[in-house]
């Protein structure tokens, strides 16, 4: 990499150096292992790893319960943005800094509290129950988990946009004859549209790699409740290395592609913005 | 705006307007009803949980599981991995920071997409590649085992992996903020005649203090409670290889609850410690650029 203009600062050398040898070392030299140890695979046998039945369960276990998530995330997400920005009531600094619990709490923490709310005889689940709901040890009791998780990206990425949204846009259409709810769905609506998708996508790809706070949930029967990640340590303790690293690289690969929907996203919504 | 102030009396106004682009008080608040429920139910009751669950057999139990030798060596490890992980990231973090933001280069959008690649990683994967690298069976298991030097199942591969887990928090914060900085401040400081060093010490730390300092709660947090790529790494020995959030888990495991509870409390309450450092770090960052719009000249107020 070339400096493609000169500045009078100092340490452009330094910094790049320790950055561009700490990211080779530290992140694409491990992360490198994924390919090359996949590629030691013959294609048939890497094919038959990713599309083994209990591999493809726990493929529909995790993209099932992590989309379920980031979908109730979406709608309560966009309605505590929208209450957080729009409403003044007591304690309500308190609730906005509550939002990022989540991010703050160990994952740990939260599958054990999580699992012992929503168990046969917890202060929820003793509720659901009688009700014929069963959550903990099913997939429902996954999907809590992963709302747990997610909540606060969908919050956090659409409230900046909500602070923004100007009143005059609204009032205009207000003027112009339309009901509220008209005003909410065809004005704020679409100018919120991006960010909440952002948030959907942020939501989403962080609950499929979730790990700790899904295990103690889950119940972990395979073919039923068994997460990807859970069945990758599995492998791992069987010493299937190779096994473990090809469902491992279909994950990447799904990571990676969600990151580059969710940086087209955000570089969409900017260019918005700017014209 | 005007017309409609001018057509009305002055004290209907602000009413009207309110009326067009706010919801009846009782949809507003039924609103606010559904949210903060959603919010009690989904993160408010399972913080209650765990001290109720911690203190439920007696403050002296819950001393006791906390004071723990296993306890307290789990707590001695994770400060230990979070004391080297978070400086490391430090000096990576500032690095990119000062190169990406006051420098134009090539591939300086693919470089910030790097740095940001961790984030898009599993936990569990993040620890699985360190195995692949280091274990038995990895790229140097061989040498490894040859000179007697155990990384994985051991302290050094769980430092390893959370460091890897922990390294975008602090440049992803700086990035944005040192960029919207631009570099004029830094270079008057060297065309003065002051050195690099002094430059970045009286120019460049005073204006990301508030950002680095969130950058690093953040980082630290996640690295006291990181779980899954640490659990992979790890030999789950106890009085060893155990963090705090690996002894929450062998003690549930094993129906100690309560004693599993009482570490959970005290990691709840490093949660609660980190929330309230943001908060006001995020307050302070406030203030501080309404302090630079202030801290505008009067003529360039004016040109403006």
């Amino acid at each position: 990499m070339r400096r493609t203009s000169r500045s009078v600062l100092p340490g452009f050398g330094v910094s790049l150096g320790i950055t561009c040898t700490y990211l080779s070392l530290m992140v694409l030299l491990p992360l490198a292992t994924v390919f090359t140890r996949s590629a030691d695979l013959t294609w048939a046998e890497f094919w038959g790893t990713v599309t083994n039945p209990r591999v493809l369960a726990s493929y529909r276990v995790t993209f099932g319960a992590s989309f379920a998530a980031a979908l109730v995330n979406t709608v309560f997400g966009l309605l505590v943005a929208w209450v957080l920005v729009r409403y003044r009531f007591p304690g309500r600094r308190l609730v906005d800094a509550l939002v990022d619990l989540p991010f703050a709490l160990p994952t740990a923490v939260a599958g054990i509290a999580l699992t012992t709310l929503y168990a046969g005889n917890g202060w929820v689940g003793r509720y659901l129950e009688p009700l014929g709901i069963k959550v903990a040890y099913t997939w429902v009791g996954i999907t809590v988990a992963l709302i747990f998780i997610g909540l606060p990206f969908v919050v956090r990425t659409v409230q900046p946009v909500l602070d923004d949204l100007e009143v005059e846009v609204e009032e205009a259409a207000a003027s112009l004859g339309a009901r509220r709810s008209q005003t909410f769905l065809r004005v704020v609506l679409p100018t919120v549209a991006p960010a909440l998708l952002t948030g959907f996508a942020l939501s989403f790809a962080r609950a499929i790699g979730e790990y700790g706070s899904v295990v103690f949930i889950s119940g972990n029967m395979p073919m039923k409740t068994e997460i990807v990640p859970l069945l990758i340590i599995t492998k791992l303790e069987q010493y299937d290395y190779a096994g473990a690293t090809a469902v491992a690289l279909v994950m990447l690969l799904v990571s990676f592609a969600l990151l580059l929907t969710i940086n087209l996203l955000q570089w969409a919504a900017r260019r918005r913005v700017e014209v | 705006m005007a017309t409609i102030a001018v057509s009305r009396p002055a004290t209907t106004a602000p009413r009207a307007v309110t009326r067009a682009t706010g919801e009846s008080p009782a949809v507003r608040w039924t609103l606010i009803g559904i949210a903060l429920t959603f919010l009690a139910l989904t993160l408010l009751l399972p913080l209650v949980l765990v001290f109720h669950q911690a203190l439920s057999k007696g403050i002296a139990a819950y001393l006791a599981a906390i004071r723990e030798p296993d306890a307290l060596s789990a707590a001695r490890l994770t400060l230990l991995i979070a004391a080297i992980a978070v400086p490391v990231n430090l000096v990576f973090g500032v690095s990119a920071a000062w190169c990406i933001a006051k420098f134009e280069f090539r591939g300086k959008n693919l470089l910030i997409s790097l740095i940001d690649l961790p984030f898009a990683v599993s936990p569990v994967i993040s620890g699985m590649i360190f195995v692949l690298l280091f274990g038995m069976h990895g790229w140097f298991g061989g040498w490894l085992f040859d000179h007697d030097i155990k990384i994985i199942f051991a302290v050094p591969g769980m430092v390893l992996a959370t460091t890897f887990i922990t390294s975008p928090f602090i440049a992803r914060e700086l990035i944005p903020l040192m960029q919207e900085q631009g570099t004029e401040e830094e270079e008057a400081a060297i065309v003065l005649g002051a050195g690099g060093w002094q430059t970045f010490w009286r120019v460049t730390l005073p204006n990301i203090k508030w950002g680095l300092l969130y950058g690093l709660i953040l980082c630290n947090a996640r690295a006291m409670g990181e779980f899954g790529a640490v659990s992979v790494v790890s030999g789950h020995i106890r009085g060893e290889t155990n963090t705090l959030p690996l002894h929450v888990e062998i003690l549930y495991n094993e129906y100690a609850f309560a004693a599993s509870f009482a570490v959970a409390s005290v990691l709840t309450l490093l949660a609660f410690v980190t929330l309230a450092l943001k908060t006001l770090v995020e307050w302070q960052q406030r203030r501080a650029e309404a302090d630079r719009v202030e801290a505008v000249l009067p003529v360039e107020r004016i040109a403006a």
